[in-house]
């Protein structure tokens, strides 16, 4: 089966944010940056699992400069046969999903995976927009996916429930913990990554839809106020007649 | 004209369904629509926040959630009112369907947004809660979808007028099967929508100890939730991990029992309105992030907080 797994880069979980530019801009200055960890620990993993057990091939694409390839090679490290890149400098989910459409239609791929969401923007919305543009059936957060024939089964966790979704490949999923246990690259995967294919294409024109005016910060807390923990019972009343939120 | 697609889930409107008639009235006058089985009676409360028109496709296929039909129901109803706007919850449902919609239709998709536009911008959380991102918007076609819990309803007693629309489905529009449905939720809140929430981190020892988190969440009729660590060695169900890479929650309480509040936790709970952290480590960073802080150990301080809980319940 032909899996093709979208991958963001993202700064890692532990960056401060910061902004320049007149808060237009996202510091990148220190900034260590990572495979979005929905995209490499779930969506990619199971891939892999998935092309293990079943045969056939887990191309990577990712829409981004050439600083990207670093996080892209991580992939192929992992095990991804091969990548692709699309050159753009992306600041729209719509830009992107366009860009990824118009490549998975040259090609045939069984399955379309994501992450359920990126967390740097969180939107959230590539997997469907995807599916929309290729007319696909979508089926979003599945924390477990299993593959028999033609047909995939998804367990989707969602506000309180959990919903067992049956549907015919080809399909685009959206995945989310539990689906897969992240994977560490070993030596033989890092040394392979330097040697496969990844293809640079230009990316096709689409309208950046939505634009960031500005970035900002939250604002500060006025300060912890604290309860003596002998009289903790106080902290209720405080939150029932001060915070007013019980 | 905007149009506010409201989620209902057995019959009853969910509480999200206020929050975006709620949004959707703020920029202008509003119909809403719903889907699948229920009576129009609870429809007509969607006039409590500003909605003057309910259409209402009652096809009981639509009781679950189909994003390809459902894209289809908002798209013709969208026309049927010549809507500029469409407003729904950034909810599992909404990102399943506002980006198709937002396709479908050719118009920019805002997701995720927290509140209404302000000064040519609508302000959304990036960086999982560690900032916002004001998205530049002047009016005109968008599709948008409202992060729950961001819009408090306030309520009118007007009722609005509930109109059936018909809609013509095919297989197509059903392009997966819905084998089973379980609630997890335990007859609790989900977590997304709780105003309040308990939860427990490392400090609690082991899923043993978790007795008195429940009692309290109960007595303040709250929802559950852990830390990461705590999901990642099966002490609690993963559902419940809020943090970075879990859910992001924004409830009006967030009290944090045995929690150090490391950066991936906070950004996922950090736009809580209260934080209230209990922790026995003085230097817990989470107490920087706090706005009621106690320094102690769990165990002796949940039973003060129980019991004081349960007076308030009684006096009130």
């Amino acid at each position: 089966m032909q899996l093709l797994v979208c991958i963001s880069k993202v700064p890692d979980t532990t960056t401060k944010i910061a902004f320049v530019e007149n808060n237009t801009k996202f510091s990148e200055s220190g900034v260590q940056f990572i495979i979005n960890p929905y995209d490499e620990w779930y969506a990619l993993v199971r891939a892999l699992e998935l092309k293990e057990t079943l045969g056939g091939t887990v191309t990577v694409i990712n829409c981004g400069k050439a600083d990207n390839e670093q996080i892209i090679r991580k992939a192929l490290a992992l095990g991804a046969d091969d990548a692709v890149r699309i050159d753009l400098d992306a600041s729209d989910a719509m830009q992107v999903a366009v860009n990824i459409a118009a490549f998975a239609r040259e090609h045939t791929f069984d399955i379309i995976l994501t992450g359920k969401e990126t967390i740097d923007y969180n939107g959230g919305v590539l997997g469907a927009m995807l599916a929309e543009l290729l007319d696909l059936p979508y089926i979003s957060l599945a924390s477990k996916l299993e593959v028999q024939g033609d047909v995939v089964t998804a367990e989707r966790e969602i506000e309180g429930v959990k919903e067992v979704v049956e549907g015919k490949m080809p399909c685009v999923i959206s995945a989310q913990k539990g689906m897969a246990e992240a994977r560490i690259p070993n030596m033989r995967g890092i040394l392979a990554s330097k040697t496969k294919p990844l293809q640079v294409l230009p990316a096709v024109t689409a309208e950046n839809t939505v634009h960031v005016n500005a970035f900002s910060l939250p604002a500060d807390k006025g300060g912890c106020k604290y309860v003596d923990p002998e009289n903790a019972g106080e902290l209720i009343t405080l939150l029932h007649s001060e915070a007013k939120v019980i | 004209m905007i149009l506010a697609f409201v989620e209902t889930a057995h019959g009853t409107l969910k509480k999200t369904a206020l929050e975006v008639v709620q949004f959707a009235s703020g920029l202008g006058e509003v119909t809403a629509l719903a889907l699948g089985s229920i009576p129009d009676t609870e429809l007509a409360k969607l006039g409590q926040a500003g909605a003057t028109k309910v259409l209402h496709i009652a096809d009981e296929a639509l009781n679950g959630m189909y994003s390809r039909a459902y894209t289809k129901a908002i798209c013709a109803a969208a026309g049927q009112v010549h809507a500029d706007v469409i407003v729904m919850s950034h909810s599992s449902t909404g990102k399943s369907v506002a980006p198709r919609v937002s396709v479908r239709m050719q118009c920019p998709l805002f997701a995720g947004v927290g509140a209404l536009p302000e000064n040519g911008s609508m302000r959304k959380t990036v960086f999982s809660g560690k900032a916002f991102a004001d998205l530049a918007y002047q009016g005109g076609k968008a599709v948008i979808s409202i992060n729950p819990n961001s819009i408090t309803p306030v309520l009118s007693d007007k009722a609005a007028t509930v109109e059936p629309l018909a809609c013509s489905f095919d297989d197509r529009d059903f392009d997966y099967t819905i084998k089973q449905t379980i609630d997890e939720s335990g007859g609790h809140i989900p977590l997304p929508e709780a105003e309040i929430v308990v939860s427990g981190g490392r400090g609690m020892k082991g899923p043993e100890n978790w007795g008195p988190i429940e009692e309290l969440a109960q007595l303040l009729g709250a929802a559950t939730a852990c830390s990461r660590p705590v999901a990642d060695v099966g002490w609690r169900p993963h559902h419940e991990h809020v943090g970075q890479t879990g859910i992001t929650i924004k409830p009006n309480l967030y009290i944090a029992i045995g929690i150090s509040g490391a950066i991936q936790h906070l950004a996922g709970v950090n736009q809580s309105k209260v934080i209230v952290v209990i922790n026995k480590d003085p230097e817990a960073p989470f107490f920087k992030a706090a706005d009621y802080g106690i320094v102690g150990d769990a165990f002796d301080v949940l039973p003060k907080l129980i019991e004081a809980a349960k007076k308030l319940k009684q006096s009130a």
